[in-house]
């Protein structure tokens, strides 16, 4: 290519931190970006901020790593300012596809809150940094109002500067518990119980591991200091076996867990609560790779060392390949983007140029590997469940309905219990209940296809051009 | 920061301007504004990103809209009501 050749371009979908690191990286090094999110402001999941608005006098007595935050936001701006970077809010992508003959991509986007409209971007290439959403396995109770995710309760506390509720009960399992909990008691929730379901003796043989994470020991020994301040009591080896409450939440009731994940009859305590955050770890988004064809391995949309997909012009970086923490993801974001600079000049980087990111995202990644086993939802979750309590929060499928397709008509598979229950066919196609449904048949928890990575209305679907496939809930 | 109103089933309810209407409605004391098809349960916000769809609402005449999402405008007119077979 010579130098003269028009800018090439990068859409890079999603502006967390992977997503920012990769844009930045990219339009240092002379690509034309479009990042492009479904969000009013930049930041992701991790870096959520109260709107402009709202005048938060410290939205950074939320967060940790402020720092950085700040780079990227400052980052951003300039970016913005010379034209490296074009920064499209509230684009809520549904499909992206590769324009046959032209080459490049076209991304299908809603915009604004309604939705109803949508625009086609073109780019020479496309970098997914969607992030993941939270996995909630179901329990007696769970779809009372006043039961949310934990990340959901942490959204409303750092987005919207609402305490959802006066007395919270935090449990499940997974790192987001203790910053949630820790958030909700600093914003002046009473935190009644922080409730985890791992054993703190697991963390022991991965000590060796641990150890040599001294960054996320202290950033876990913060938030103990400030759960410690505000009184907050870990309950752990315990989960949540129902929560109860007739139009809203009212109570919950924990009870001890065995050494094989097995509730212990006769453990039950019950706390008075109107709030329950509960989480059971994180899901990757791949429904924009799976549309484009890319490899998914197991959940995780699969990259190589560079972050490509097997998809050529395709990326991908952050909680779409795997979940690991907003370090990670900022590790991959940079790498990604740097990759993509090159390649899209014909040029083949030199993986000397990100030794430092690279270094990072190793050691992110095995520690992730080593608390991953250790933060497992309870074995026998199953259990609780009783035959009325929903699985399908969208298409109201009981327990029992499920039970009754995987014991009686035999589906040893989400997609045969699905055709069986319309347990996965509602609105949320499947993201809420595909974990607890895997579960219970027995198989193992892949990534559900998806046509569209949003509920698309009919009329845009008529006004798209070369779309053979019906939307199917809108 | 000044704030406006929005109104949720005819009720005037505060709003902090950029606050999704979520948030102003949880602000307010509402944490449910739907009922489901099949069991009439109750449902407000679940994953308050977006993702599950629980805390669909009627935003100006609008149906199905995420309250989790959509900020609350000044004057808004938010209506609770039974699932829309979509
Ligand atoms: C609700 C929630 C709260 C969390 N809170 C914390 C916390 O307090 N502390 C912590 O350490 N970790 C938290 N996490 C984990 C955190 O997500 C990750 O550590 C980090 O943010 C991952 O960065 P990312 O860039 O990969 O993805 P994200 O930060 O999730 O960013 C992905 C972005 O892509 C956008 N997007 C996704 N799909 C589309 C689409 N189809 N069209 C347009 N835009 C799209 C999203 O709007 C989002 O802005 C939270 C996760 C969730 C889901
Ligand atoms: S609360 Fe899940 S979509 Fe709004």
């Amino acid at each position: 290519m010579t130098p003269e050749a028009p800018p090439r371009t990068l859409a890079v979908i999603g502006a967390g931190p992977a997503g920012l690191a990769a844009a930045l990286a990219a339009a240092q090094r002379d690509l034309r970006v479009t990042l492009i999110d479904s969000a009013p402001q930049a930041g992701g999941q991790f870096y959520r901020r109260p709107a402009a608005a709202l005048g938060a006098r410290r939205p950074q007595a939320l967060h940790h790593q402020w720092r950085t935050w700040e780079r990227l936001r400052d980052g951003l701006a300039e970016q913005i300012a010379a034209g490296g970077i074009t920064h499209l809010t509230e684009h809520h992508v549904w499909f992206v596809e590769r324009v046959e003959g032209e080459g490049g991509f076209a991304v299908q986007a809603l915009i604004g809150p309604e939705q109803q409209e949508s625009v086609a971007l073109r780019a020479d290439a496309v970098l997914l940094a969607t992030g993941g959403y939270e996995k909630v396995l179901p329990f007696p109770g769970w779809t009372l109002p006043g039961v949310v995710t934990a990340g959901g309760a942490q959204a409303m506390l750092k987005g919207g500067l609402v305490l959802p509720g006066r007395t919270a009960v935090v449990a499940g399992t997974g790192p987001l518990l203790m910053p949630v909990a820790a958030g909700l008691a600093g914003a002046g929730a009473e935190v009644a119980a922080l409730v985890e379901s791992a054993d703190p003796k697991a963390f022991a043989r991965h000590a060796a591991t641990l150890a040599a994470h001294p960054d996320k020991l202290a950033e876990a020994a913060r938030y103990g200091v400030q759960l410690l301040r505000h009184r907050v009591r870990l309950t752990p080896r315990h989960t949540v076996v129902q929560a109860h409450g007739k139009a809203s939440l009212e109570a919950v009731t924990i009870a001890a867990l065995d050494p094989a994940g097995r509730v212990r009859p006769g453990t039950e305590r019950r706390f008075r609560c109107d709030t329950l955050a509960v989480g059971h770890g994180m899901l990757p988004h791949t429904d924009l790779a799976e549309g484009l064809g890319c490899r998914v391995d197991g959940l995780n949309v699969a990259v190589d060392a560079e972050q490509r997909t097997d998809v050529p012009g395709v990326w991908a970086a952050g909680e779409a390949t795997g979940i690991g923490g907003a370090a990670l993801s900022l590790a991959e974001g940079h790498i990604a983007g740097r990759s993509a600079a090159a390649r899209l000049r014909g040029r083949t980087p030199d993986p000397r140029a990100w030794a430092a990111a690279a270094k990072s995202r190793t050691k992110a990644r095995e520690f992730a590997a080593a608390i991953s086993p250790v933060y497992a939802p309870p074995a026998h979750w199953a259990e609780q469940l009783r035959d009325d309590t929903l699985v399908c929060r969208c298409e109201e499928v009981p327990a029992s309905a499920v039970r009754e397709a995987v014991d009686e008509l035999g589906a040893t598979d989400a997609r045969s219990v699905k055709l069986l229950t319309r347990a996965g066919m509602g609105w949320c196609q499947g993201r809420m209940c595909s974990a607890a449904v895997a579960g219970l048949a027995g198989c193992e928890e892949r990534s559900a296809r998806r046509p569209f990575a949003r509920p698309v209305p009919l009329g845009v679907l008529a006004q798209t051009p070369d779309e053979d496939e019906p939307t199917p809930s809108s | 920061m000044s704030g406006h109103t929005v109104t949720f089933d005819g009720r005037e309810i505060p709003a902090l301007p950029g606050q999704t209407v979520a948030a102003a409605l949880w602000s307010a004391g509402i944490t449910a504004w739907r009922t489901t098809r099949w069991g009439g349960e109750p449902r407000g916000v679940f994953c308050g990103i977006g993702v599950c769809f629980d805390c669909l609402v009627e935003i100006n005449g609008r149906a199905n809209q995420r309250a989790c999402l959509v900020p609350a405008a000044p004057g808004d007119v938010i209506r609770s009501g039974d699932e829309d077979v979509a």
